[in-house]
């Protein structure tokens, strides 16, 4: 049944067992997540038994005949890396959608991860603009944070705000079952922008089989990797939308009749989803990965196994909440939280960042108290009422997405809102800094 | 000879091996792959083959490669040195390791072969000994580390002959030992001990009857944990659960520290490697690193070593527990080992337990456990390990597997809470929920008054019924009202909060809040107590609040302040000022 065609190349033309994912056929010399391409479709070796061979077909196996030609190419998953990859936009094999080759060296992509004693403190702040995440939960180099996000909110448009600000050296879009609208609204405000040149997307679109979207986030990790840890170059990386990528991988584990665990999940989901996003790292030479992802919620329940597993791995989460005293998107301060933000504010920033950032978030809770008890028909008092007119400006002029200065101004901001509304006792900043920053009205 | 064998089939880090030999369950195998090798364990035997979990990728890997059993279990290597160090999970030095990125199969020595240490003995020449006897000590780092009679050694041995003070290196003969039949044995500095094995080099195990000071209040006055006792922390995710055990790993009252980061954030582990060599250890002078091991298998490593490095970090405690050290073992986190062994379970096709993890999670985690402990060794010094687990339950769902199987096995609970968390109340510990099973033990309350003075128990139990009484309160006035409760229903749940506000709640970011000595603990504990039993005079509830809010501020200022500086006095006495304010005569 089998004949040479190259050398080590062999086709196989005998399937004994076809599922809607899997093909499995007797074969020899296979390594362990080899590629193989069946009748034209690319699949991967999952399972090994003696002398049978398991392979998950990425697209499907739909019209495959149990004679279909299977060629093995005797390596796993590769990308091919080099300065050609900026501008480019591929798909989840690596390959450029608009044809062509890509010159450059090939890569396995999902590699090993850095040792953790060779690892540097992340410390560089990333400016966004918006002071819902400058001011309140600022962004490290080398972080990993997702949106936590209803499929409804906007978060797509506020992943290429952010990317496009934050003055990477590049930016790699891994479009993990993306809508061709979204794609191609990404693709035009990064054209708009002028900075098609320091982008790079693969992109599995709904179009594509949902299988093939595993390949994604690991492609534009390796190509991350590519540019800060040889070029030492500032790379962010967007993943968007990894719950999407998590029902990927429950699909394979449900064909593969492994038993899932919660939430119909696969048991290994936190070991899977931390794979990728440890790959966010600040290397000594100073390239940098930072990852930006997206984990849409189911009406906002993050103890569904997908944003539960990622809150553990990441370090923190954004929010995203329409304020409908203001009919604006803000960056909700309360649940949003940036856990390495400590390493730069006050540092890298103005020394009363801190303090202004809890000051301001604690005035805004307390205003959420007052709306509970105006709520419950009880009287509010003259503090309270200060603190719901501050709470609305606060909102309005910095916690709105639509928000864009640098972070001084955010500060000074936060000084005018304080002062039109309290006495520096109520917001209990540092002698210090009221006697330097204050702004009397 | 060791026994060979051959990759029949391969599921991900599950390998099938055929052997025609003599292999054990739980023995290391090296599968041979492209002039690397691999490390294994042997976890199922049917018949010729035996399943074996690979520590390492199996990308690429063939059926038919060479297998090579080591007719031993996963061991490590114990000796000095192992302080300072970071190792991974399989006690690779990760500091030796070449390259950015781990290379797949390189394994390094876990010490230093060429290092000379100043050896003294303390065994002479005819003295019986066995297993876990002192032979001798050198110095590492502060610590007077013991050369011992390697646990393997079974029944009464004689010493023939002890190396003399001097300058040595690890794998020199420090010592020759006769055993019953003359027969000799040469022993170095350097031994080594299956990790899934406890070390029993003891001769009892009592129930623990000391308590070991954190420096963090919830913990001491309210929860305390006995030295060699055991105890968990569940929250949820941004509970503040690495910051706590940050701070128990700087600040308790420990020996030496050995943290087993077990699946969780590379850039937390960093943070250790980058913070600890810079800080002071308060109690030595010395930098906290000098005091501390990391046993580092992060969530990214390969999963299988996941499971080893609890197990590792509790053989390295173990060892120093022998020579008659306060050990502290942290482990974060615990529900990455069992989500590891479910990973394994799953695809060993085992009938699974309760969401998907093994039937016998229980009885692995209560083993685990019970490996902790305050002992009496051969010599009657004593020695101990305090172990803190934290747990990760999915959801903050704390009737989950992992938690609940901890429950049992672990005698002190502490609960971390996301309100507490989102009302930035830190550490977030639940005062009501948690619990402290050592609280109840006779020995540890006749302990704690004669440490801490006779009143101390009866105080902590006072505050305890503060706590809960106002927030029993505070639902009542939820429901009916602020002017709908009688004016003392304020008072009391006022008082609650000055409890929580001055003795749970501490700022682990304050350079002097974050740690609180017994000393200080007791005399602010007095003066809550103190507090709490003053009548206060209110014409209306809208005075207590502000009032209230004026005492807790005024105790947080002493809480802030040095012990006993003139800074701390003056708040005191300030504080004493705003009590007349109100105070009944």
């Amino acid at each position: 049944m089998e004949k040479d065609t190259k050398a080590f190349q062999r086709i196989y033309t005998k399937l004994f067992q076809l599922t809607k994912a899997t093909v499995s056929l007797q074969a020899t010399g296979i390594g362990n997540e080899e590629l193989a391409i069946v009748d034209g479709r690319l699949a991967q070796v999952v399972k090994i038994m003696e002398d049978i061979v398991t392979l998950q077909v990425f697209a499907g196996t739909e019209g495959i005949a149990n004679d279909a030609e299977v060629i093995f190419t005797g390596k796993a998953p590769t990308l091919k890396v080099g300065e050609g990859l900026a501008g480019r936009f591929f798909n989840a094999y690596g390959e450029p959608m608009d044809g062509g080759e890509i010159m450059g060296e090939e890569r396995e992509i999902g590699g090993p991860s850095v040792n953790p004693v060779r690892r540097m403190q992340p410390s560089e702040f990333i400016a966004t603009g918006i002071a819902g995440i400058d001011l309140n939960n600022a962004l490290v180099t080398g972080q990993k944070i997702p949106f936590f996000a209803d499929p409804d909110q906007p978060y797509n448009q506020v992943m290429a705000m952010v990317a496009l600000r934050a003055q990477a050296d590049k930016i790699i879009l891994g479009g993990v079952g993306l809508t061709n609208d979204d794609y191609l609204y990404f693709k035009r405000v990064f054209d708009d922008a002028g900075a098609l040149d320091r982008i790079v997307g693969f992109i599995n679109t709904t179009e594509n089989p949902p299988v093939e979207r595993l390949l994604v986030p690991d492609m534009a990790l390796s190509a991350a990797e590519y540019y800060a840890a040889e070029k030492n170059e500032k790379v962010l990386v967007l993943l968007t939308d990894l719950t999407l990528y998590a029902d990927a991988l429950s699909i394979v584990s449900n064909r593969m009749d492994q038993i899932p665990s919660k939430d119909s999940m696969p048991g290994s989901l936190y070991s899977d989803l931390a794979r990728l996003y440890e790959k966010a790292v600040q290397f000594p030479d100073g390239g940098s990965i930072t990852i930006i992802a997206v984990t849409t919620l189911s009406s906002g329940d993050i103890t569904h196994a997908i944003p539960d597993n990622t809150g553990y791995i990441t370090e923190g989460q954004l929010f995203l909440r329409k304020d409908s005293d203001i009919g604006k998107v803000i960056v909700d301060p309360f649940r949003s939280l940036s856990r390495l933000k400590q390493l730069v504010i006050g540092k890298k920033t103005r020394e009363d960042h801190p303090q202004v950032m809890n000051a301001a978030v604690r005035l805004y809770a307390d205003a959420a108290n007052a709306k509970t008890k105006l709520e419950n028909g009880f009287d509010l008092t003259d503090y309270d009422e200060r603190t719901l007119d501050f709470a609305k400006a606060y909102s309005e002029k910095l916690l709105a997405i639509d928000v864009n200065v640098e972070v001084d101004v955010m500060l000074e901001t936060a000084y005018e809102l304080f002062a039109k509304h309290f006495t520096p006792v109520e917001v209990g900043l540092k002698k210090e800094f009221v006697e330097k920053y204050w702004k009397e009205n | 000879m060791s026994t060979i064998g051959k990759v029949t089939g391969i599921i991900a880090n599950l390998v099938i091996v055929e052997a025609d030999e003599r292999v054990a369950q739980n023995e290391i195998c090296f599968i041979k792959h492209e002039g690397t090798r691999l490390m294994a364990e042997v976890i199922k035997i049917m018949g010729r083959k035996v399943y074996v979990q690979v520590f390492e990728s199996t990308r690429g890997l063939k059926v038919g490669s060479e297998v090579e059993f080591a007719g031993h279990m996963l061991e490590v290597t114990l000796g000095p040195g192992l302080l300072s160090k970071n190792f991974d999970g399989l006690q690779n030095d990760l500091d030796k390791m070449t390259g950015i990125f781990l290379k797949r199969g390189e394994y390094t020595e876990a010490l230093e072969n060429d290092k000379e240490y100043e050896f003294e003995p303390l065994a002479k020449k005819d003295d019986i000994v066995k297993a876990g006897d002192w032979l001798g000590q050198v110095k590492e780092n502060w610590i007077d580390h013991k050369i011992m009679v390697p646990f393997t050694f079974e029944g009464e041995y004689k010493v023939k002959s002890v190396s003399g003070k001097g300058t040595y290196k690890i794998n020199d003969t420090m010592a020759v030992l006769t055993d019953a039949d003359g027969k000799e044995h040469k022993v170095t500095m350097v031994q080594k001990w299956p990790v899934k094995v406890p070390i029993k080099a003891y001769t009892e195990k009592p129930r623990p009857f000391k308590v070991l000071e954190t420096g963090v209040r919830v913990f001491d006055t309210l929860n305390p944990i006995a030295e060699g006792g055991t105890g968990f922390i569940p929250g949820p995710f941004g509970s503040g659960k690495t910051v706590l055990q940050h701070a128990l790993s700087k600040q308790a009252e420990a020996d030496l520290v050995v943290i087993a980061a077990c699946g969780e954030r590379a850039n937390e582990v960093v943070e250790i490697f980058t913070e600890f060599p810079e800080l002071d250890d308060p109690r030595t002078g010395r930098k906290l690193m000098e005091r501390t091991t990391i046993i580092a298998n992060t969530s990214n490593m390969p999963v299988a070593a996941r499971e080893a490095s609890v197990y590792t970090a509790m053989t390295i405690a173990e060892y120093y527990r022998s020579m008659g050290l306060k050990v502290m073992l942290l482990a974060d986190s615990t529900s990455r080992w069992a989500q590891a062994l479910r990973e394994m379970s799953n695809r060993m096709e085992e009938l699974p337990g309760p969401d998907g993890f093994p039937m016998d999670l229980p009885a692995i985690i209560s083993n685990f456990y019970s490996r902790a402990g305050f002992v009496y060794l051969n010599n009657g010094e004593t020695g101990s390990i305090t172990f803190i687990g934290t747990v990760s339950p999915a959801g903050g769902n704390l009737k989950e597997p992992v938690t609940e199987s901890t429950k049992k096995a672990a005698r002190c609970f502490y609960a971390l809470s996301q309100q507490r968390a989102d009302s930035k109340r830190y550490p977030a510990i639940d005062p009501i929920e948690s619990y402290s099973k050592y609280l109840e033990y006779p020995e540890i309350v006749e302990y704690l008054n004669k440490n801490n003075g006779e009143n101390w128990t009866t105080n902590v139990f006072f505050i305890k019924d503060a706590l809960l009484r106002s927030k029993e309160t505070y639902e009542q006035i939820n429901i009916l009202g602020d002017d709908g409760v009688p004016l003392d229903y304020h008072t009391t749940y006022w008082k609650g909060e000055v409890v929580d506000f001055v003795i749970s709640q501490q700022d682990a970011f304050d350079k002097i809040d974050c740690r609180s000595s017994f000393d200080r603990q007791r005399y602010m504990l007095e003066k809550v107590v103190d507090v709490l039993k003053i009548e206060f005079k209110f014409d209306s509830f809208e005075e207590v609040n502000p009032y209230f809010k004026k005492v807790i501020n005024q105790f947080k200022q002493m809480n802030y302040s040095e012990f006993e500086s003139d800074e701390f006095k003056k708040n005191e006495k300030e504080l004493e000022n705003i009590i007349q304010e109100r105070k009944v005569a």
